[in-house]
């Protein structure tokens, strides 16, 4: 790790004192909040596991019903049938704040209906059990917004935890142990300075004694 | 007013039209990419892909994924699923944990099974 080369004086010293205790509250702070994004992913991803599993089963259900339909509908009547409905569908997007990351919220507007509004083509050229795999996406499709919502949610978590326990990890291992260290030479270089200081004024003191001594020597001898 | 978008291949996908679903049909990886890109620059909140055209466009999927919005989820196409939704929540687990902590949850499951 290179060292900054930084000036032995008093006033460096007070800054990076200073600069030290700012580095140490920024990382006790991040690390809380990364101990509570922690906890909140988990519950974010649990719930996620859990509403992924749901969701495969239930498209693989439709799927199934979706094959039925094909069998006993020609493909062409059956995509005519399908394609007649409008692209009706609109989601509203509220955001939530969690630990400051805003994740979106998505609140359909189909859901608010509860009911499908009938199906979007005619029975006559229909067979039953197209209208069965439309009933199963039907049902899939709150279930699968709600994973869009949690997955999109704990991704946006998992980023910012990861740059969090970056910065973490940076405060931890380089800046505040540089700070310690820059810290340590100030003060080391200060008392060495000092400890130069005091035996520079011993030596003076020293010489002007053994002025004085020689002096009052010289004086006895004259007298 | 956002929109909910769908892109697989026509089979597995058509029937998210009956919802009033915006579906778009994308028979290769590549058309897969041009329609991604489209759709996320448009007023869509949620774009669910089927996860064979998803595992062949993951960069831009992972480029999506720091992004509010879209979602882009991955489902299962009429063939089944392959596996890559789950992974992608595993991965999303070692991204911010640092380890898969869920790696020994489903070899349990799978002793069990």
């Amino acid at each position: 790790m290179a060292k900054r080369q930084v000036n032995p004086n008093r006033m460096e010293l007070l800054r990076l004192k200073k600069q030290l205790v700012t580095a140490r509250r920024g990382h006790k702070l991040l690390k809380d909040k990364r101990d509570e994004l922690m906890r909140q992913f988990l519950d974010l991803i649990r719930a996620n596991r859990a509403l992924r599993i749901k969701v495969e089963q239930l498209i693989a259900a439709a799927n199934q019903d979706m094959l039925l339909a094909r069998a006993v509908m020609d493909s062409a009547t059956l995509e005519t049938a399908l394609m007649a409905g409008k692209e009706s569908l609109t989601l509203d997007i509220d955001t939530r704040n969690i630990m400051s990351v805003n994740v979106p919220v998505f609140a359909s507007l189909f859901e608010v209906t509860g009911e499908l509004e009938g199906l979007p083509y005619g029975m006559a050229s229909t067979a039953g059990e197209l209208d069965q795999a439309i009933l199963a996406l039907h049902e899939a499709f709150p279930v699968m917004l709600e994973l869009a919502e949690v997955e999109k949610s704990a991704q946006l978590l998992a980023d910012e935890i990861e740059k969090t326990r970056r910065r973490v990890n940076s405060l931890e291992y380089i800046l505040i142990p540089e700070l310690i260290s820059q810290i340590r030479s100030i003060t080391m270089k200060m008392d060495e300075n000092e400890r130069g200081n005091l035996t520079r004024l011993m030596k003076v003191k020293d010489m002007i004694v053994k002025q004085a001594i020689e002096k009052a020597r010289a004086l006895d001898v004259a007298q | 007013m956002y929109k909910v978008g769908v892109i697989g291949d026509r089979d597995s996908i058509i029937g998210f039209r009956a919802l009033g679903m915006s579906v778009h049909d994308a028979a290769t990886p590549a058309e897969a990419e041009t329609l991604l890109h489209q759709l996320a620059d448009e007023q869509f909140a949620v774009i669910f892909i089927t996860e064979q055209l998803a595992e062949s466009n993951l960069p831009l999927l992972r480029e999506l994924r720091s992004r509010k919005l879209p979602a882009v989820i991955p489902i299962p196409s009429i063939a089944g699923t392959t596996g890559l939704g789950m992974f992608q929540v595993r991965e999303s687990v070692k991204k911010a944990v640092g380890m898969d902590i869920f790696a020994q949850d489903e070899a349990n499951q799978a002793e069990k099974e």
